[in-house]
């Protein structure tokens, strides 16, 4: 067989979504700015949050700050990293490029979702010890918190591709920030909704309010709050149906 | 041995709003050949390419790539072709070697990528991020990853706009090497001297039609057929090509190609080229310059698609 006599073939789908994904981690991990979303902002935060609500002797303590900064850094990683690269994807032509290879659409789906979550594990892993030296004693339920995970990261990702498939790049990464920086300060992510007064009700309707709960129900008193994952699951119909919609590879 | 052509377009229409990027087009690309589709800028190249690419879909007519439908049997369709885009198609951030090997992962039985590497000179860049590469480099990595999963076809677009001359002939020797082995590769270029040397066949497009097809050799009529370009000093007055040809008679073409320039194809004889300077002296018409050459398939292309020139020149001058 000469060097290039055709032997086409695509190589088995396991295979193309774990390239995919292990490809996309390592970029996200590359590249310095989103690194500072996924890690060093939310560390910031968490310690921030703790060391002064100490000092001006506020109600909420690492038992809060914890599962909030954790859910602020699902939200971080599902949403606004993940809309950024996706929005230069489009504008380099790599979504583009990939549409004509092997890889289909739901593998390139998989893949960007493998990613985010091995990017997740890590967050997890770097806030929790953070936590943990701060004093954090978390009351678990593992699957609470995983569902949690898997259902904010599924509503914000969806949400986050619609951003991406709509707007042209620079664009996607100013609305992607500026939303990031909204519901940082007014979602009920990193302050339980009972903070914001009498507009803590209807924050808990927004994704990040219904993942700021749920994670700390999940890792403040192990419980799983299913009227707030019902709420992720519906904005993850809503953001894959927009998604569905209006995204084109260009 | 006769098999079935790699590429079947049949009548397609495809419109940008009121604009008709391809207008009725039918060619047909025969397996295992170097073909070309030339055509000015806005002929409907990369439209016609992308639909065969599953990118469009087609707003009338048809079009068959290795017997199959790019949009209802794309996922059959995908893995057997290659292609390479204009521009772009990897991430930023992403080192030159390691984008094709991701590529090639994403297929059954790729092309070893250090052989690819090492036959295209990517390795002095190989570590270098994607958007450092200089233009060619990116053209380089482009080609190389519509070619490392073995498809059976390859679709390149402007393979070597840009490159310097010595990599343009490794490009060149590369594409040849891949018909040797059995691969149909379908190129669009602006360069006749490209298309002259690679392609066994060429098709030549204009406002979204078929204008001419053929080898080059027969598109040039085997070289028998000379070209005198006549230049001159100030626009030629109106109706000087058919004026021209009136003097020399049957068996010549004039063609004008712009304000100040004419194209005589025929019979390579000094009657033609004195008649010609004839009439220049009957018409007070100064020569700027006088070539005789051979026809080559600029020519021919300049003649199929020069028609829009002189118009938009009669505009600037009423």
């Amino acid at each position: 067989m000469s060097t290039f006599t055709p032997a086409p073939g695509a190589a088995p789908v396991v295979r193309q979504v774990l390239t995919q994904a292990s490809m996309e981690t390592r970029l996200m991990l590359r590249n310095g700015e989103q690194l500072l979303l996924a890690v060093v902002i939310p560390v910031i935060v968490l310690i921030g949050g703790v060391r002064g609500a100490e000092r001006v002797d506020l109600s909420y303590g690492v038992a809060e700050f914890a599962p909030g900064v954790l859910a602020l850094a699902v939200m971080s990683t599902s949403f606004t990293a993940l809309a950024i690269a996706t929005g230069f994807e489009r504008r380099y032509g790599v979504i583009k490029r990939l549409g004509t290879s092997p890889l289909s659409r739901t593998g390139l789906l998989c893949g960007k979702v493998l990613a985010l979550l091995a990017v997740e594990v890590l967050q997890v892993v770097v806030i929790g010890a953070v936590a943990l030296a701060l004093g954090w004693e978390p009351s678990v339920s593992v699957v609470g918190g995983l569902l949690t995970v898997v259902l904010g990261t599924s509503a914000f990702a969806s949400l986050g591709l619609f951003v991406a498939g709509a707007l042209r790049a620079e664009a996607t990464l100013a609305a992607a920030n500026l939303v990031y920086l909204l519901l940082m300060a007014g979602g009920a992510v990193v302050l339980p909704a009972s903070a914001y007064g009498s507009f803590g009700d209807v924050v808990t309707w927004l994704p990040s309010g219904a993942l700021g709960e749920a994670m700390r129900s999940a890792l403040g008193s192990a419980d799983i709050a299913w009227r707030d994952l019902l709420v992720l699951a519906g904005w993850t119909a809503v953001g894959a149906t927009l998604t569905a919609r209006t995204f084109t590879w260009e | 041995m006769s098999e079935p052509p790699a590429v079947v377009v049949d009548g397609l229409v495809m419109r940008y709003g009121d604009k008709v990027a391809v207008d009725g087009l039918s060619l047909t690309v025969e397996a295992h050949t170097i073909t070309a589709v030339l055509g000015p800028n806005g002929a409907g190249k990369t439209t016609t390419l992308e639909t065969c690419e599953g990118y469009r879909k087609p707003q009338q007519g048809s079009v068959r790539v290795l017997g199959l439908d790019p949009v209802r049997e794309r996922r059959a369709l995908l893995p057997r072709i290659g292609v390479m885009l204009q521009s772009g198609g990897a991430w930023g951030g992403v080192r030159a070697v390691e984008m094709l090997r991701h590529v090639s992962r994403l297929h059954a039985h790729p092309v070893d990528v250090d052989l690819l590497v090492d036959r295209l000179g990517l390795g002095d860049c190989g570590r270098t991020a994607y958007r450092r590469l200089s233009g060619g480099q990116q053209q380089r990595l482009g080609l190389a990853m519509a070619i490392v999963g073995r498809p059976e076809l390859v679709f390149v677009d402007e393979p070597t706009a840009g490159l310097d001359p010595a990599v343009r002939r490794t490009v060149w020797e590369l594409l040849e090497e891949l018909r040797t082995d059995g691969v149909t590769v379908v190129l669009t270029t602006h360069y006749m001297d490209e298309a002259e040397r690679l392609a066994d066949r060429v098709h030549i497009l204009d406002k979204g039609t078929l204008v001419a097809s053929g080898s080059p050799l027969e598109l040039t009529r085997g070289g028998s057929v000379a070209t005198i370009r006549l230049v001159v000093t100030e626009p030629f007055p109106p109706g000087s090509p058919d004026s021209l040809a009136v003097s020399l008679g049957p068996g010549t073409e004039v063609t004008q190609l712009d304000a100040v320039s004419l194209l005589v194809t025929g019979p390579a004889d000094a009657s033609t080229l004195a008649k010609v300077s004839r009439w220049c002296e009957d018409n007070g018409v100064l020569p700027e310059s006088l070539t005789l050459g051979q026809r080559n398939l600029e020519d021919v292309f300049l003649e199929l698609t020069a028609s829009a020139a002189p118009a938009v020149e009669t505009e600037l001058t009423p």
